[in-house]
């Protein structure tokens, strides 16, 4: 078509019009529905970590300044387990954020990865099943484990050649055992975690 | 006649590949192609924005005046590419925690806006729909390959099913290097034995 102003006006404005419409329509639609898929994803990370339960209540609590939510798991008003929300800003990607069960004496049931965006086939490896990193936390005891990993003096096996995204995931884990301290009222506030992975991290660590 | 559809899907694989013939979408093609699983799914995402878009711009492209046609289109598919991510998002969110992360990638992606100018802007809606299967099949393929590659040659698995030799394998096929490594010999072996 003959380009002249008054119709490159008129169709270019019709155009961003209509879409921002449409793009503003599809989101009052899908506003509700990805809410509910969300916490539905919240519920499976839960039900992963944690032993059977009733109810749940959750709420935040600061570690290293950031916020953390812990759920606290209840049969008949009993807290029978907790569930971490944690994250670490070391990964070497960025944010790890983790989902660590524990039960009433600080054990820890399960870690679930919620987020992360580590190199694939390295770092990527801590969503596997049954890798290193996880096993060097599952069922045991979060007071019994030093939680840095083995190349900075601590208990955690690191996974091959991802030493840094390793770090993050140890910091997650230290950093939601602060925050289950204070959410079965161990505590009343919560300590800073130091880890490896911050230490390095402003050393400017050169391997994964 | 269906012989000249046919010819317009497989142009899009062989003679027309986006990845090693036109060198267009360079910059997904590097970031998510560390797996195959990974190189499939942006593969697929593309394709399904492609077909769209190059039918609805077909179909508004002689309301558009020429000279305001490249604005007219990237503001049709940047919000075609939010409103399929939201729909993703909300309806089906377990294909969306696969294939979330591409999405966003596909705006900038400029296979998309290279065909909407190169053929949906002078073509019908239908064989600018053949185009977009086309093209989205020849992308999805060599995205797909490159992916099998790397993940066989940088972490001994492939499609997530490990071959029991990752621990020998050099990891830099995975990283970003790798990534330049495997595009540019598998262009030359295209090139040479596909492309008559």
């Amino acid at each position: 078509m003959e380009s002249s102003l008054k119709n490159m006006v008129v169709v270019l404005f019709t155009i961003t019009l209509i879409s921002s419409a449409a793009v503003g329509g599809v989101y009052m639609i899908t506003k509700e529905p990805i809410e509910q898929a969300k916490a539905a994803a919240v519920n499976d990370a839960l039900n992963q970590v944690l032993p059977e339960y009733e109810a749940t209540t959750s709420q935040t609590i600061e570690v290293n300044s950031l916020p953390i939510i812990a759920h606290t798991a209840t049969v008949a008003d009993k807290a029978v387990g907790y569930a971490v929300e944690s994250i670490s800003k070391n990964g070497f990607g960025g944010t790890v954020r983790l989902m660590v069960g524990f039960d009433t004496t600080g054990k820890i049931i399960n870690i679930n990865v919620l987020e992360q965006k580590e190199t694939p086939g390295l770092g990527t490896k801590m969503t596997d099943e049954g890798n290193v990193l996880l096993a060097s936390f599952k069922d045991k005891n979060a007071s019994e484990i030093n939680m840095t990993v083995k190349k900075d003096g601590g208990d955690v096996d690191a996974l091959t050649a991802a030493t840094i995204s390793s770090r993050a995931y140890a910091e997650a884990v230290a950093v939601a055992y602060e925050a289950f301290k204070v959410a079965c009222g161990w505590q009343a506030t919560a300590g800073d975690v130091a880890t490896g992975a911050s230490q390095q991290a402003e050393k400017g660590g050169n391997n994964e | 006649m269906s012989n000249n559809k046919l010819s317009l899907i497989l142009k899009g694989i062989i003679k027309e590949n986006p990845t090693f013939v036109l060198v267009l979408g360079m910059c997904p093609t590097l970031g998510t192609t560390t797996s195959a699983i990974n190189g499939l799914g942006m593969g697929v995402a593309t394709m399904a924005v492609l077909i769209l878009s190059n039918m609805f711009i077909a179909m508004i492209k002689n309301l558009i005046p020429d000279k305001v046609r490249i604005p007219a289109f990237i503001v049709v598919i940047a919000s075609f590419v939010t409103v399929v991510d939201m729909l993703m998002q909300a309806f089906v969110p377990s294909l969306y925690a696969a294939l979330g992360v591409f999405i966003p990638l596909i705006v900038v992606n400029c296979i998309i806006l290279g065909r909407a100018e190169a053929f949906a802007s002078k073509n019908g809606v239908i064989d600018s729909a053949l185009d977009g299967v086309g093209i989205g099949l020849g992308f999805t393929l060599s995205l797909t390959t490159i992916g099998a590659v790397r993940e066989i040659l940088g972490s001994g698995s492939i499609f997530g099913l490990s071959l029991g030799i990752g621990d020998y394998m050099p990891l830099v096929f995975v990283l970003a290097p790798g990534g330049f490594l495997v595009l540019g010999f598998l262009m030359v072996l295209f090139n040479k034995y596909l492309k008559k």
